[in-house]
């Protein structure tokens, strides 16, 4: 069999670059395969899928040598239109993507671009929303649908087209564990009920494999890594090397001694194959240990009682919230999108007032103050750094608010060197913004925000769309400052975060707080997962299939033992 | 979230409403010429009847559209204002005679001729204002860029005001939220706060702003050309009616009226129907 997409020795260099983005390319794509393409940010595994759909060089242009066939056609030569006939393209941001008003023009947008006559038109439609369930919602505007619901609506929008390729940019990135769960089993089925080719750019490893694919091309500095089978790959060092985060089961058993051979099918946790000597070690190494005594609790730093908003009448977004956080504590808030999530924060940081109930800041009432008189002791973060980025200089950025509460130029620059200093980007701080890393812009908005001396800082989903590297650097920025004594509040959909980092988890569902217990407690609850649309950890399918119980434990256990060896080797 | 909504369609059940929007665009715009290129009381006066008939039709309530026809009628004031500041005489000049009701000072004088201008140019607007607040409030938004290409429009001009009115809400979103950060860090811009101290720093806010809707466009652009737009020299409409019979009658209804008001306007070689002489 020919294959349907094949690299020769290919190379390409955008325009604006000094060196080659993709070096000496070779790789073979079949009919009918499903192909995760895997890599840590910057190895070039977009620019691939760009040199597939033809968006390079059609909208980047750069110098590319060797030879790439798509569908029979020698890419280069092909428009991005011919393209689009082979290669159906779904991009990152489901929103950003949704083009007509409503969901069937949106499905419809490709056909009306090929001339096709209405009638042949809305039956096509008709067609592909079914084959992803949105027909129900044909009318519906792109703000009355979830994340999920757009993605569908996207992929039906190019499956209109019966293309024999379909391209996945980054499918997980922005929506919340079930409906990325979701995403990853449609994406199965549509493969099986069509026979279309499909290849998938992620380097949430863990997630994709929730469903098999024939083979994982890793992508490492403009290189193919490895190209192997799930089984083979998981069981090499390849793949933490090129910093791509290996399923946390599988560390776990590497962690207890278990030796991983690809005959075991380590590539997903209900398949692997577990001899009892596998599982007795498993078991020895939770026993081990004894569990981390709790830390000695703090004095409660921020208390809401009785929280009720509703941006309608008589239809509430938040319903009688209470908690308090305690001094010195990383919590996560998590739940799907709409669950009131982010109206909790914008309550606390005073962007909207409450219904009724109130929001008490150390012992005292906030709950009439306004957002500038918060401003000093709560911090907020925007998920977009680019969002919040006013000034062109570093120093200006971080220096933003203290200028504004009338402070002398001499305090000011004093405040803003040790913010600096303390987020590591004191050697920066003469550089323009624009020439940071986005992690490095993060950075900057989290200092810009130190700057006022908060004690709680809540963030808005701090590492979305980063690859394990960054997410690191993030999370153990975050880490050192709660070591320093702020109080850490973050909206996340990265239950790996959740587990990791927040020792203590808040979930939301449908405007009311559900549960207020441990990360580890949490990701082990089914019920609970199922409700608020979480994705339970594969620690607990495989503390369950060792017999550990309670597997909470078994995960704490896991969680204190990786800090461990990362902060002090094994 | 809070519903945001630039234009405001109000859809309905009514004769307006099931006319296609091409027709609507058509009708708005022979109308409208036809109100714009006559001063004649008696043409304006049938012109009127005829724009409040069709909004009645339409069975639109006057309150929905409050906030367009406030904004409407403070124009519509400043405008006979600044007629009247800057040339106190036009009507005098126009009808050829002049009766003076009072005399203010200076050169400023109320003339029976001037009023009459005034209430002409008065008239042009309650003529145009129904009709044009129709044609917003009573077409599909998905209507509009068929409408504008079937008119002879480029496609890519139709589409680009769809997909404005797909992306403005999401544009005053993320405004909104980049203002909120912005207060967050103490940057004065609240509506408790001074007015100069806000206008100067919503500076602040327009960087992001701006930057944020680039990466939208880069995307969105993308994905337009992914999915083929800019392919053909035409392209089809998912949400485009057939015409009714209702639509070619409007349509006739339109021309005639056009016809009609170019008649009797220029019967006698003027555009002014003159009262005074």
């Amino acid at each position: 069999m020919d294959p349907i997409i094949s690299f020769r020795d290919f190379t390409f260099q955008y325009r604006a670059q000094a060196r080659p983005t993709l070096y000496n390319i070779d790789l073979d794509i079949y009919p009918g395969e499903k192909i995760l393409i895997a890599g840590p940010s910057g190895s070039g595994k977009s620019t691939l899928a760009s040199c597939i759909n033809g968006l390079i060089p059609f909208s980047y242009p750069g110098e590319s040598s060797g030879t790439l066939t798509v569908d029979g056609k020698q890419a280069r030569k092909e428009s991005i239109f011919a393209l689009s006939k082979s290669v159906g393209t779904v991009l990152q941001d489901p929103d950003g993507q949704f083009i007509g008003l409503t969901v069937a023009e949106d499905i419809a947008f490709a056909l009306e671009n090929d001339c096709v006559p209405q009638k042949e038109m809305h039956a096509a439609v008709a067609r592909a929303a079914g084959l992803v369930d949105v027909d129900r919602h044909l009318g519906r505007a792109p703000h009355e649908l979830s994340g999920g619901q757009k993605q569908r609506v996207s992929l039906a929008g190019v499956m209109v087209d019966a293309v024999k390729i379909l391209l996945f940019d980054e499918p997980l990135a922005n929506l919340d564990p079930a409906a990325g769960k979701q995403t990853i089993e449609l994406i199965d089925r549509i493969q099986k009920e069509t026979g279309t080719t499909v290849l998938i750019i992620e380097h949430r490893l863990e997630d994709v494999l929730w469903r098999s694919v024939d083979r994982i091309v890793l992508m490492d500095e403009g290189r193919i890594a490895a190209d192997l089978r799930p089984d083979e790959l998981l069981c090499s060092p390849l793949l933490t090397e090129a910093g791509i985060r290996e399923p946390l089961y599988l560390t776990a058993l590497k962690y207890a001694g278990v030796a991983l051979s690809p005959d075991k099918k380590p590539a997903h946790p209900d398949t692997l194959e577990l001899t009892g000597a596998d599982r007795d070690a498993v078991r020895a190494w939770y026993h081990a240990a004894p569990a981390a005594a709790p830390a000695p609790r703090q004095p409660v730093l921020l208390e809401v009682k009785d929280l009720r908003f509703g941006y309608t009448k008589g239809r509430d977004t938040l319903q009688n919230i209470s908690f308090a956080v305690r001094k010195g504590e990383m919590v996560s808030i998590v739940g799907r999108n709409g669950a009131g999530k982010s109206t909790l924060s914008k309550l606390i940081c005073g962007f909207e007032a409450p219904g009724s109930g109130s929001i008490l800041l150390d012992g005292r009432d906030i709950t009439g103050d306004t957002i500038r008189q918060r401003a000093g002791r709560i911090g907020y973060v925007m998920q977009n750094p680019n969002q919040m980025i006013s000034k062109t200089m570093i120093f200006d950025e971080v220096a933003l608010g203290l200028v504004q509460s009338g402070l002398g130029p001499g305090e000011v620059r004093a405040k803003v060197e040790d913010t600096l200093k303390i987020c590591g980007l004191y050697p920066f701080r003469n550089w323009p913004v624009s020439a940071l890393s986005f992690g490095q812009k993060k950075r900057v908005t989290i200092a810009s925000v130190l700057a006022l001396g908060p004690d709680v800082i809540i963030l808005d989903e701090p590492t979305a769309g980063q690859d394990f590297r960054h997410y690191t650097e993030i999370m153990e920025f975050l880490r050192g400052l709660n070591r320093q004594g702020v109080t850490v509040l973050m909206i996340t959909h990265d239950m790996h975060l959740m587990l990791e980092y927040t020792p203590r988890a808040l979930v939301f569902s449908d405007g009311r707080l559900i549960a207020d217990r441990s990360a580890a407690g949490v990701l082990c609850d089914p019920a609970l997962i199922e409700q608020a649309a979480l994705k339970e950890t594969s620690l607990f399918t495989l503390a369950n299939r060792c017999g550990i119980a309670p597997p909470e434990a078994f995960v704490q256990r896991f969680i204190d033992f990786d800090r461990e060896v990362r902060e002090h080797g094994c | 979230m809070a519903a945001n909504t630039v234009l405001n369609y109000l859809p309905r059940k009514s004769f307006v409403h099931a006319l296609t929007g091409t027709t609507k665009l058509a009708f708005f715009l022979l109308f409208t010429f036809a109100s714009m290129i006559t001063y004649d009381t008696r043409v304006l006066i049938g012109l009127m009847a005829v724009s409040f008939a069709a909004f009645k039709a339409s069975r639109i309530k006057l309150r929905e559209v409050r906030f367009m026809l406030v904004f409407m009628l403070v124009f519509l004031i400043l405008n006979n204002v600044f007629i009247y500041l800057f040339s106190p005489e036009q009507g005098v000049e126009i009808y050829g005679t002049r009766h003076v009701i009072v005399t203010l000072f200076w050169r400023y004088t109320i003339t029976w001729e001037q009023l009459f201008y005034t209430l002409n140019i008065s008239l042009k607007y309650f003529v145009a204002l129904p009709v044009a607040i129709l044609f917003i409030s009573a077409t599909d938004p998905s209507e509009f860029a068929a409408s504008l290409n079937s008119i002879g429009v480029s496609y890519r001009v139709g589409y680009s005001v769809a997909i404005a009115l797909r992306y403005i809400p999401d544009i005053q979103r993320d405004y909104h939220s980049i203002s909120q950060a912005q207060q967050a860090r103490g940057v004065e811009l609240g509506s408790k706060e001074k007015l100069s101290a806000r206008l100067k720093n919503s500076v602040n806010i327009l960087l992001p702003l701006i930057l944020s809707s680039l990466a939208r466009i880069d995307t969105i652009s993308n994905a337009m050309e992914l999915r083929g737009f800019g392919k053909k020299k035409k392209r089809t409409w998912y949400v485009q009616r057939p015409f009714a019979r209702n639509d070619w009658l409007v349509l006739a209804l339109g021309a005639a009226l056009l016809a009609a008001s170019l008649i009797i306007t220029f019967w006698d070689g003027d555009r002014f129907f003159n009262p005074f002489i």
